[in-house]
């Protein structure tokens, strides 16, 4: 269980929201709404713990994630704006490097079958910063197929990608969700997610 | 709660552990640094070129030169070793890995180490190696040179790890460059006086096993403290 208490955020003079709150069970998803500015990727960094909140708690299993530290990072998987990926390195290379970040050991014909299933067989051998910016984001994504972490913060999963790819990551959150995990997402697209209890959360500016 | 089933999991899968994490992270930057030679080469380059440009200015005065050649060569470590360290952050801020690694279950402190150890391999390792050839320049004796050599393998790293500090706390600061030399230089003094004074307690007949013990003392401190200062540097800077 992931819960959110009285969540509050000032950016400089700003004060972007105050007394937050929410609670996300196994197969829950929250979709964070907001106008340009009023704060989501501010939520969302808070919420996976890279920013601390002005006033408030995040728990989960009960426990505070302030407390808990690298112990809580075991159960979330963010995926922000940036790719993480570094240009200079073929796909295969980072997703190698992002899986032994997360401590496991992926060799090269397993990440070359993930990266198949995300649509990049062929390109494994170049370095990222010859593909597209879609094709980037889908190196990013190949995240979401290996990871065990039940909680997924998701900031603008869907941008940059073609029609059949969100589809195919609509499929893939639902998937998780239905598994008992849990997801806490930004998006402006609308997007259908089959599977999970949803919920929305709207910041008001 | 140990997760869930992943969508698609690669099988087998086995962990890392602690040291093959750090050795994923050191790799990963020397295979970035072969990819762009050219970072790697401007501060060896420029290493070179400041130390042969003084004998060019002094002239063959060759006591003269075998007086100042510590001084001259441990100067100009400093100063190259300065202008590698606004990179050993900066990109991975830039593009959302710095983000991930402190996310990572993997404690950040032993990621910071592997960078730290990359960065003087890649930028402090090569003056070490070249500084036989720049003692020529300036006539020191093998002996003294060979102690100059001992200074620089020992004081490099230090070198990394205090800079490690400073790129830390001036990470995504507008105009870090200069905030950071004047930062990083000041605490670079300790390493600056025992290096270069290493050589000459030897010449003098001193003996230079002091300064060298002090030297030491001086990376083992940084060592362990250095790593616990950048990482929380760099919690800050990604507030």
């Amino acid at each position: 269980m992931f819960t959110a208490n009285n969540l509050a955020c000032v950016r400089g003079d700003r004060h972007l929201f105050a007394g937050l709150g929410f609670m996300l069970e196994p197969s829950g998803r929250l979709h964070v709404t907001g106008e340009n500015g009023s704060g989501k990727t501010s939520l969302l960094r808070i919420l996976c713990g890279l920013s601390l909140p002005e006033t408030g708690e995040i728990c989960w299993q009960g426990e505070s994630i302030a407390r808990i530290g690298d112990e809580y990072h075991k159960n979330v998987l963010y995926l922000g704006h940036h790719n993480a990926l570094k240009e200079e390195l073929t796909a295969l290379e980072n997703l190698r490097i992002t899986a032994a970040l997360a401590d496991i050991a992926m060799e090269d014909k397993q990440g070359a079958e993930l990266l198949g299933r995300v649509g990049l067989a062929g390109r494994e051998k170049l370095q990222v910063r010859f593909l597209s910016q879609g094709q980037k984001r889908r190196v990013a994504l190949s995240r979401l197929l290996w990871s065990s972490a039940p909680l997924w913060v998701l900031d603008e999963p869907f941008v940059a990608l073609d029609t059949v790819a969100v589809t195919w990551l609509a499929g893939i959150i639902g998937k998780h969700l239905s598994a008992g995990g849990m997801a806490v997402l930004t998006s402006h697209q609308e997007v259908a997610i089959d599977g999970g209890i949803a919920q929305t959360l709207r910041i008001a500016s | 709660m140990n997760g869930v089933a992943p969508v698609y999991a690669p099988s087998p899968r086995g962990a890392l552990g602690a040291l093959g994490v750090l050795a994923t992270v050191i790799r990963r930057d020397l295979l970035l640094a072969l990819r762009r030679k050219s970072e790697v080469l401007t501060s060896l380059f420029f290493f070179v070129i400041v130390v042969s440009l003084f004998p060019l200015g002094i002239g063959p005065e060759m006591a003269l030169l075998r007086t100042i050649a510590p001084g001259v060569l441990w100067v100009a470590a400093l100063l190259a070793a300065m202008l590698s360290l606004n990179r050993l952050f900066a990109s991975d801020y830039a593009d959302g890995t710095l983000e991930q690694m402190v996310l990572s279950p993997a404690p950040l402190g032993l990621l910071v180490i592997g960078k730290i150890m990359a960065h003087w391999l890649v930028s402090g390792l090569p003056l070490v190696l070249i500084a036989p050839v720049l003692g020529l320049q300036y006539d020191l004796a093998p002996r003294p040179l060979a102690v100059l050599i001992l200074s620089l393998l020992i004081g490099t790293p230090l070198l990394s790890l205090i800079g490690a500090i400073g790129a830390s706390l001036t990470l995504g600061v507008r105009g870090g460059g200069v905030l950071l030399s004047l930062l990083t230089l000041p605490l670079y003094i300790p390493a600056l006086i025992f290096g270069a004074g290493a050589v000459e307690a030897d010449i003098s007949g001193l003996g230079a096993a002091g300064h060298l013990s002090l030297l030491a003392g001086l990376l083992a401190l940084a060592g362990f403290f250095a790593p616990w200062a950048t990482t929380a540097g760099l919690r800050i800077a990604l507030e």
